[in-house]
């Protein structure tokens, strides 16, 4: 059985109580909307970009502790990367939480976000931590349109 | 001449003990584990669980008498009408139809509705026509009329709800007027358990001759529904929610205005002759069901009514009402459960949030404890928006649960309040 506490790590309750760059960034020139029809969560994801450099990132909307967590960590995780470098990160955080790759023993450069690989046990509420991250990526490859998890 | 031991049995017959745990060993899958836990099924809004003689009946019709129904003479396709059609006399009973082809099988609750605005809607409705609805309709009775207002320049108006969950009938009876072409209004809201006074609504509507459409998904399992004494032109519902076979349900449509409206889909069943030049639609119920239908689920539906009705529906909204009494009383007393939909006429649904837990992870830890609920906007976001809500938690009941079922329920919700602190 999976265990819930490993879900709903302290680590992630914190974000979900106090999530970071919660905001509207008024210096960013990308906007973008993200959307899982299924939940009803929705966040708009803000990005400061200097040439291929995330400048600075911020994020707006409502969702559950999860989808929360999950995109404030985000958040302060790509601060400061370069976009290609985003996209790793988002690569090996997807295939984390659909349990294609094993953080303890792969490679990777997922530093805190880590913690959420608990979702793997939880297949209803994947789409919850990576709404952000597609979020991100459509927002990297500049499409307008909002993106949807489904 | 009764003797006193007569008299005694009928005084029982009349009030007997409402046996959950026989009922609950009709049900094979109430016996399941989730989790390592057994399993507690607080989601009959969404679809019933279905008793071991409807799942029988299923299998043995494909066992036994599988044929294609209305279009042999051979002896196992007449056995198969036969069967299929007994189906909907026995429909046609439950809801009191004056007749069995007023009884039109469809997939579910969606597609009766979706039949109505496109056969009628196709009819009679036309640019700056209006069509009725209400703030608490699933969307599968706000999509269809919207999609019918596109394409003929007709007007959506919604029926607005007060913050208990109920309908403002005097908004109603002012927005009546003879743009009004029919009126689509849900029994029993999924979202809020709210009982809407559809008897007087549809008064009302044919006080100005505007037929009105009931949106019975949620009524029909609840309690007896009875066309002929609500005077209702239109009344869908689903199987499945009637502890019958998923891809089943019905629209009754009184004849008169049945036999107006031209065919919904085309195809096999539902013609009395074709050629190139010209097509003659057969009679009611077959101009509407084109095709081969869920023959086994039909039968199936049939057998499920039967099992419904020897328990008895009165008994049932009965039993259904202490369960949701207990649930309002003892998950509302929770500290930070706020419920949503607190009409004076409910049905069988608890929709509540809690503090600001989202209620997906609401819905993930009762699941951890083998206790499934919905959490989400239900099909029906507007409702969600009307109580400034984005989501919340259902727990919904059906004559198979108990209050112990609930006593866990409530441990579960508090094991959310536990985590999230
Ligand atoms: C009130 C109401 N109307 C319509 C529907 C749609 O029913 P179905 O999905 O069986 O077509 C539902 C099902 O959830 C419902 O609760």
């Amino acid at each position: 059985m999976s265990d819930i506490n490993e879900l709903y790590q302290q680590v992630i309750l914190d974000h979900n109580k106090k999530p970071r760059n919660f905001k509207v960034l008024d210096t960013a020139n990308r906007r973008q909307e993200g959307y899982n029809p299924l939940c009803g969560d929705q966040l708009v994801l803000y990005l400061e970009m200097d040439g291929d450099v995330i400048k600075d990132v911020s994020f707006q909307g409502q969702g559950c502790a999860i989808s929360k967590a999950s995109a404030s960590m985000m958040t302060a995780m790509v601060k400061g990367k370069t976009a290609a470098e985003a996209e790793v990160i988002f690569d090996e955080f997807h295939r984390m939480v659909k349990g294609e790759m094993d953080p303890a023993t792969e490679p990777h450069h997922l530093g805190r976000l880590t913690i959420l690989a608990g979702v793997r046990e939880f297949p209803a509420r994947v789409k919850c931590a990576s709404l952000s991250w597609h979020t991100l990526h459509a927002a990297l490859a500049g499409q307008d349109e909002p993106v949807s998890t489904e | 001449m009764q003797t006193a031991q007569e008299t005694k049995l009928t005084i029982n017959d009349e009030s007997p003990k409402f046996d959950v745990e026989s009922i609950r060993r009709d049900f094979p899958i109430l016996g399941r584990e989730v989790h390592g836990r057994p399993l507690i099924y607080l989601d009959s809004a969404a679809t019933y669980q279905k008793p071991q003689v409807v799942i029988d009946a299923v299998s043995r019709y494909y066992a036994e008498d599988n044929a294609n129904i209305h279009r042999g003479v051979h002896y196992l396709s007449q056995l198969a009408t036969r069967e299929y059609e007994d189906a909907r006399v026995k429909i046609k009973r439950f809801i009191n139809a004056a007749e069995s082809h007023e009884i039109i099988f469809t997939r579910g609750t969606t597609e009766s509705i979706n039949l109505v605005s496109n056969s009628f809607g196709r009819k009679y409705i036309k640019e700056g026509d209006e069509i009725i609805i209400s703030a608490m309709e699933h969307h599968s009775n706000i999509v269809p009329w919207q999609m019918l207002c596109e394409q003929t320049g007709a007007r959506l108006r919604v029926i607005p709800i007060n913050d208990a969950g109920e309908l403002l009938i005097d908004e109603f009876i002012q927005m009546l007027n003879p743009r009004v072409k029919i009126v689509g209004v849900v029994h029993v809201s999924n979202a809020l358990g709210t009982i809407n006074p559809v008897k007087r609504i549809i008064e009302l509507a044919h006080s100005h001759d505007i037929p009105v459409l009931i949106d019975g998904a949620q009524a029909a399992p609840h309690f007896k529904v009875d066309v002929q004494d609500l005077d209702v032109d239109f009344y869908a519902f689903s199987g499945h929610k009637l502890c019958g076979p998923t891809g089943t349900g019905v629209l009754y449509g009184k004849t008169a205005i049945l036999n107006e409206m031209p065919p919904f889909m085309g195809g096999g069943d539902m013609i009395a002759s074709v050629s190139f030049e010209k097509t003659t639609y057969n009679t009611l119920p077959h101009k509407f069901e084109a095709g081969t239908p869920h023959i086994a689920g039909g039968i199936g539906l049939g057998v499920a009514i039967d099992y419904l009705t020897g328990i008895g529906l009165d008994r049932i909204a009965a039993y259904e009402n202490e369960l949701l009494e207990y649930a309002t009383e003892l998950i509302g007393a929770i500290p930070g459960v706020k419920i949503i939909g607190t009409a004076r006429e409910k049905a069988s649904v608890l929709s509540f949030t809690l503090d600001t837990v989202h209620p997906h992870d609401i819905g993930t830890i009762l699941d951890q404890e083998g206790i499934a609920v919905r959490a989400g906007h239900h099909c029906a976001q507007p409702v969600m928006k009307r109580f400034a809500v984005p989501a919340t938690a259902r727990a919904s009941f059906a004559f198979y649960n108990t209050k112990e079922e609930i006593d866990k329920l409530a441990e579960g919700v508090q094991k959310v309040t536990a985590i999230f602190g």
